[in-house]
């Protein structure tokens, strides 16, 4: 398994939304400009698993949030923390939906 | 040998089991079923509490500020603390303490004010690096990472896998084999600064258990100061070997404190789901699993106990130790597994502990030392034979 997300944007729209399964995994929103913005997850409190998160970000829009991909994962804990790493890794900040609340205690990775 | 409790014994198991149900279970119903950390308002709180207690530091050596108890008090606590749904890999979520890396209390007092003490203090982190990609169940032998000394250095190339806990550490021990020709005696244990040029946690590594997750590290030209060598050149494996004969007691008696708490949940289920008109306990097939649960614990229990006995006595306990972990853990499993069944659609779903320790306990029939290793450690005391 490649350890960045990399399956096309999905534009969050709500027949895209509607489409996402209620499994649990992890996901990422971006701008306009397929920046990222913010990664999350769907985990074992949710009530409708990734689609539920993502009808959320559709209602919220987090930083002007406009696309979405997502992975179905049942060990989305660990998943989730190595999106945030990776994405230190490359760009140095989490996304900005992350900061307000960064996980305790983020780990370093050096991916190659 | 008397494997009873002690009264004083008793009172310290009433006191944590309180702990456990009063503390750690309502707030773990808030916490995501994967969660292995409790918010650090929540952890300091419950710090402070153990700290009053006097149980503040259970596996560090009282001398350096632990709480000074007996092995045996050490494993009948162990049990208590793991009997919540993190209970198998963050038994009450830390809030006991952690000893951390315990080969560090045998370093120079050099390396005790750069790394032990800083730990002591939560200041630091480590980690304990010993599988490699070629292989963990006989690490003598397949531990590739090379170590080479440059002038008062060391420089380690090589690569380590299934390591807890690398991307969140200061630093780490790291196995590697600085005499190619003397297989286990050719092993050298070095202090790891993780800001160092060439340490390189590559990626996590996804398993079973969601939390706690696992990282493979990459050394490329890691240059390590001699100064950093724990022990001496070429005896790094005594340290590794140590460690995992110790662990193998309180790793077994966390195994049990699941698998009562899972027995538990199932007599109470029993008791009151009903089907067919009467409730499951009438039924002869589910009475014999919660036997069959009980006659697992308790032969795991007194293994364990047993173990943890012989090696407060200052004993032999290598033989003893492996049995334990080796019993536990396969019994943990069985029970497990019944509880969820007898518990049905529920005990597959998130809204109950069991799926959890269903895939977390599958993990302890590997984790240190697989089984076939335990038995194949056990002959070779039996037999006299050699590996």
């Amino acid at each position: 398994m490649a350890i960045r997300m990399s399956k096309p944007w999905s534009a969050l729209t709500v027949e895209a939304v509607r489409a996402v399964p209620g499994q649990l995994g992890v996901y990422q929103l971006a701008d306009a400009a397929e920046q990222i913005v913010c990664i999350g997850f769907a985990g074992g409190l949710s009530l409708f698993g990734l689609r539920g998160e993502l009808q959320r970000a559709l209602a919220q829009r987090p930083f002007a949030a406009a696309h979405f991909r997502y992975e179905v994962n049942q060990q989305y804990t660990s998943r989730y923390l190595e999106l945030l790493m990776l994405h230190v890794a490359d760009f140095g900040v989490l996304p900005p939906a992350n900061r307000a609340a960064p996980p305790v205690r983020l780990g370093r990775l050096s991916p190659l | 040998m008397d494997l009873e409790p002690t009264e004083q014994q008793r009172q310290i198991i009433a006191v944590v089991r309180r702990f456990v149900r009063e503390e750690i279970l309502p707030l773990e119903a808030k916490l995501d079923p994967d969660a292995s950390e409790l918010p650090p308002k929540d952890f300091a709180r419950l710090s402070g509490m153990v700290r009053d207690m006097g149980f503040w530091g259970l596996d560090i050596p009282a001398e350096y500020g632990g709480a000074g108890v007996d092995l045996v008090t050490r494993t009948l606590m162990a049990v208590e603390m793991a009997q919540h749904r993190a209970g198998l890999y963050a038994p009450c979520y830390g809030v006991f303490g952690s000893a951390g890396l315990a080969q560090l209390f045998e370093a120079t007092e050099e390396q005790k004010q750069r790394y032990l003490y800083p730990m002591l203090r939560g200041e630091k982190r480590g980690f304990f690096a010993l599988t490699e990609p070629s292989g963990g169940s006989d690490p003598a032998r397949a531990i590739r990472t090379r170590a080479v000394r440059d002038g008062d250095d060391w420089i380690i190339n090589g690569a380590k896998v299934f390591i807890s806990g690398a991307d969140r550490a200061d630093f780490g021990l790291v196995f590697a084999r600085t005499d190619a020709q003397m297989g286990r005696g050719g092993i050298t244990c070095f202090i790891v600064d993780t800001d160092m040029k060439g340490f390189h946690v590559r990626r996590i590594v996804h398993t079973l258990r969601s939390s706690h997750y696992a990282t493979e590290l990459q050394f490329e030209d890691l240059r390590v100061p001699h100064a950093n060598v724990l022990g001496e050149v070429n005896k790094g494996f005594a340290i590794a070997n140590d460690r995992l004969s110790r662990q193998r007691i309180p790793y077994a008696a966390v195994c049990i404190g699941v698998a009562v708490k899972a027995q538990e949940m199932a007599i109470a289920y029993a008791k009151q789901r009903e089907t067919f008109g009467a409730s499951l306990a009438t039924r002869q097939a589910v009475q014999w699993m919660i036997v069959d649960n009980e006659i697992d614990i308790r032969t795991s229990l007194w293994l364990t106990l047993a173990a943890a006995h012989k090696a407060e006595r200052g004993e032999p306990y290598r033989m003893e130790a492996g049995m334990a972990k080796l019993v536990a853990s396969e019994a943990g499993g069985r029970v497990v597994d019944r509880a969820m069944q007898i518990h049905g659609g529920y005990g597959m779903s998130k809204d109950l502990p069991f799926e959890r320790w269903y895939r977390e306990m599958r993990i302890r029939r590997v984790g240190e030392g697989p089984s076939e290793v335990q038995r194949h450690v056990i002959a070779r005391d039996l037999l006299g034979t050699r590996l």
